[in-house]
């Protein structure tokens, strides 16, 4: 795990924003997330690798767009009007997931955090730090690093 | 001490150095004036002025060992011979060296330094006249016999460093104005601070001390007048009433006679006579002729101390012209404003442009005037980022300096059209890739010199170094008139490193480029100078993140040429709105030769599925940007296209194929660098007027990728992997 998750984790109550991503469910640290909008479309890099959607302007910032169900391999979203690109903040970099749908915020302490259970796929255990579980359903909460790290590799 | 201060210092140092170098320069010259040594002198002065108030001993000492010498060439004593003028260049370099070191707050080698403080030395044991000693006439003569001085290096932070101070008598006369007592000083302080320095004897005068009923009480009265013996010199004296300097009425003058130094002092400070106005830290130089104990001249010095400061000290000064220091991220946040102001306007346009009002409409009128009003903000708040090449250039030369020490070779650096203006940026990442570009020309291209004795040229090789603006963009050149490329060695060396792969067939500007691949080092034996394999391909990298280019040009026996091609700007470009299946692209401007719409005769088919262009007589090849950029979408046929017309440095011309033409638009370039890399093809982003992000094309890379089906070198390979995702 990384240095920012460790510290996310220290704090005693957190709040998460979850959403699906090709009917799954994930969630990430509220503090991650700028803001959160519809989508619309975005201009396509040439030579992208799958998980990159293009670039959109954000208040004249260009910042990339990632389909996060391509990034965690779990098919390409077609993206329309009902989707919502989730824009985080990095390392001071801007960034845009597209998820299906935004669910809701949930208020969790620390202790209700579990550990990524141990499955076999490498790529999963990267991508998930760990996991809520929820009333009926549990909830993945998604490592920034992976979903947008690869980029430069896919790219340049 | 605030860092900030200490920056300032040290920015203060860069601009002197400049002023230091350009003058030895025009001494190099031999077209020089007494103006052009003082210039020198104070810049010099000036920053051993600065070191000692930050208390850096090491350079106080080496700039006062180089000043004093700098003090004989001023006064006539010492003649200006090409030997001492080669080394006040080393010493001129060793202090920038010590400026950087104390900047950094590093070590500097003492080897170097003591072996110029030597040689420095050496013209200060040869007075070019005698002097005869009589120390009575001036005081401050270093008389014939006199010993190499040590230099004092814990001494006062201030100008002179005596070994054996001798015992000097000053006359100070001294009358606070209203002013200074309004300010809070205190007179008795600075009394007591002289009598700290050796023997102080004062009188005060109370003749206009008016009769009680009469006296103001915030005035003061009274004047001193003071005799000091002290083994300290003037600046010390001076430096006490550093702080009261224009508030009081104060003369120092050095008695005559009075304590002759018997033993040479060896370092005095320049006879200078004292202006009162004249800041302790840096005593304003003064005419060498004038007597010790004129009285104060006019504050002229003062000018020039300014002036110096200003680093504009090259001649005369008078006409300096006035600057302001901003600090840079006031500038780029208006650059940027600017950037926005100029989308808006774009915006604002296709707006308007949308109500499809009747022509001639008022509103259109007002816009075309804020659009050229938005431009002209934009092309002023650029200017003030524009600085000239001159000082990089000045740089270069103490590398070729350094280059031919190191490796016994003779060379000359000419440099051309200093006055270009670039951006300050593109100044600062410049300097790396140009060192090390011309120490390839000097360690490489050059020949030694009985070498080229023998081939029937001059023994000192000649590296120009030109700038110019042509077409929007920014040429820098640098040649040699050495050997030129050895292209059968260099290939047979990218052959050995498997850079291309053998019997390959390769045209002449193929080889030459070939040093610039990851790797690649011509160099036999590494020596100090470049060699480390690392060399060109790094300077192509950098070239490339400043958006501009690098190319080769050599001819054997004649010289070589490398060609740096920047942007004029980083922010903002002409460029041309096109689209490709549907996407909005741009292309700059600046690479676009003509647009064509071909018809079926111009279109010729050449192999399998390759088209070339026939064009007043001559055959370009023809490149689908769209299927150059990997998209998958369903092309126009290349005769309903529009042909853009573009020169490159790889192929040469090429037609570019592309959808349609829209608009030709200033932009606002928004770098991908940070979260994408390198993207083959594209070289920036821009917003629109409808707030779309298009692509800005690289004329380069498209025509690159376009030509990887026919060509085979090993960048183009890498392209092609993308092609093929």
């Amino acid at each position: 795990m990384s240095e920012d998750v460790t510290k996310s984790l220290s704090g005693r109550d957190l709040k998460f924003v979850t959403f699906t991503v090709a009917g799954q469910n994930y969630c990430l640290d509220i503090q991650k997330i700028r803001e959160i909008r519809r989508w619309t479309p975005v201009t396509p890099l040439p030579h992208a690798s799958n998980g990159v959607l293009g670039v959109m302007n954000l208040r004249g910032a260009v910042i990339p767009i990632y389909d996060m169900a391509s990034r965690l391999g779990l098919g390409i979203t077609d993206p329309s009007e009902r989707n919502v690109v989730i824009v985080v903040a990095m390392d001071d970099n801007l960034f845009g997931l597209l998820a299906e749908t935004v669910q809701e915020i949930l208020s969790v302490t620390e202790d209700q955090l579990l550990p990524t259970p141990d499955v076999k796929s490498e790529s999963t255990r990267e991508a998930i730090q760990g996991v809520i579980s929820l009333a009926d359903d549990m909830t993945r909460i998604l490592d920034l690093r992976f979903v947008t790290g690869s980029f430069s590799r896919a790219v340049a | 001490m605030q860092p900030s201060i200490r920056d300032t210092f040290f920015e203060e140092c860069e601009e002197l150095l400049e002023a230091m170098v350009e003058g030895l320069g025009i001494i190099d010259e031999g077209s020089y004036d007494s103006e052009t040594v003082n210039a020198v002198f104070r810049a010099v002065h000036s920053i051993k002025g600065g070191a000692g108030a930050f208390g850096l001993t090491d350079l106080v000492s080496f700039a006062h060992t180089f000043e004093t010498v700098f003090d004989e060439v001023r006064s006539e004593r010492l003649a200006v011979t090409p030997e001492l003028v080669a080394v006040l260049f080393r010493a001129g370099d060793q202090l920038a060296t010590l400026v950087e070191a104390a900047r950094d707050e590093t070590e500097v080698e003492a080897g170097p330094r003591d072996s110029v403080v030597k040689e420095l030395k050496r013209y200060l044991d040869e007075p070019a006249e005698p002097e005869g000693g009589a120390a009575g006439g001036n005081g401050t003569e270093p008389p014939g016999g006199f010993q190499p001085m040590t230099l004092d290096f814990s001494a006062l932070a201030l100008p002179a460093a005596e070994p054996v101070a001798p015992m000097r008598s000053f006359e100070i006369r001294f009358q606070p104005d209203r002013a200074m007592m309004a300010n809070g000083h205190e007179p008795m302080l600075l009394l007591r601070a002289l009598s700290e320095l050796g023997t102080l004897e004062v009188s005060a005068q109370s003749d206009e001390l008016p009769a009680f009923d009469e006296l103001d009480p915030d005035e003061c009265y009274l004047k001193w007048s003071m005799q000091l013996e002290t083994d300290s010199d003037r600046a010390a004296v001076e430096k006490i009433f550093e702080f009261v300097e224009g508030l009081c009425t104060l003369e120092i003058t050095e008695a005559e006679g009075a304590a002759p130094p018997a033993e040479a002092p060896a370092m005095a400070p320049p006879p200078v006579a004292a202006s009162p106005a004249a800041p302790a830290g840096a005593p304003a130089p003064a005419p060498a002729e004038s007597a010790p104990a004129a009285p104060p001249p006019p504050p002229r010095s003062r000018v020039g101390d300014d002036e110096a400061k200003g680093g504009k000290g090259s001649s005369g000064g008078a006409n300096a012209r006035a600057t302001l220091r901003v600090e840079l991220d006031r500038v780029d946040r208006l650059i940027n404003t600017v950037g926005e102001l100029i989308i808006n306007q774009a915006m604002l346009s296709q707006r308007i442009a949308e109500l499809e009002l009747p022509k001639g409409a008022d509103v259109e009128v007002e816009l075309e005037d804020y659009k050229l009003l938005a431009r002209e903000i934009q092309e002023g708040v650029m200017a003030i980022r524009a600085q000239p090449v001159k000082p990089l250039f000045q740089r270069m030369a103490r590398i070729v300096r350094e280059a031919c020490a190191a490796t016994g070779k003779s060379a000359r650096l000419v440099t051309v059209g200093e006055h270009t203006e670039v951006d300050k940026t593109v100044i600062e990442r410049l300097s790396d890739p140009l060192t090390h570009m011309i120490r390839n020309s000097i360690d490489h291209g050059l020949e030694k010199p009985d070498k080229r004795r023998e081939v029937g040229k001059e023994e000192e090789g000649e590296v120009r170094l030109s700038a110019s603006q042509r077409s929007g963009s920014i040429f820098i050149e640098i040649t040699d008139d050495g050997a030129g490329l050895n292209r059968p060695k260099i290939l047979e060396i990218a052959t050995s490193k498997g850079l291309v792969p053998p019997n390959a067939e390769l045209s002449d500007s193929e080889i030459d480029n070939l040093i610039f691949m990851p790797g690649f080092s011509t160099a036999t034996e590494v020596s100090n100078l470049s060699g480390r394999g690392v060399g060109m391909d790094v300077v192509r990298t950098a070239i490339q993140a400043l958006g501009g280019r690098v190319s080769i040009a050599s001819e054997t026996g004649k010289g070589t040429t490398l060609t740096i091609i920047l942007p004029l700007t980083l922010a903002v470009m002409d460029g041309m709105v096109i689209s490709v299946q549907g996407q909005t692209m741009v292309v700059p401007i600046a690479s676009v030769l003509e647009t064509i719409r071909p018809t079926d005769k111009d279109i010729h088919k050449v192999g399998s599925g390759e088209m070339v262009l026939s064009i007043r007589g001559s055959y370009v090849p023809i490149i689908d940007v769209a299927s150059s950029l990997g998209m998958h979408g369903q092309s126009n046929p290349i005769t309903k296209s529009v042909l853009i017309l573009v020169e490159t440095e790889q192929r040469g011309q090429c037609a570019m194929a592309l959808d349609a033409i829209h608009d030709q638009r200033q932009v606002v370039i928004k770098s991908l660098d940070r979260s994408f890399g390198d993207i083959p093809g594209i070289s920036a982003a821009t917003i629109l007027g409808d707030g779309k992000i298009a692509l800005i094309l690289d004329p380069d890379g498209v025509v690159q990728i376009g030509g990887s089906r026919a060509d085979a070198g090993a960048p183009i390979l890498q392209a092609m992997e993308f092609f093929d995702e």
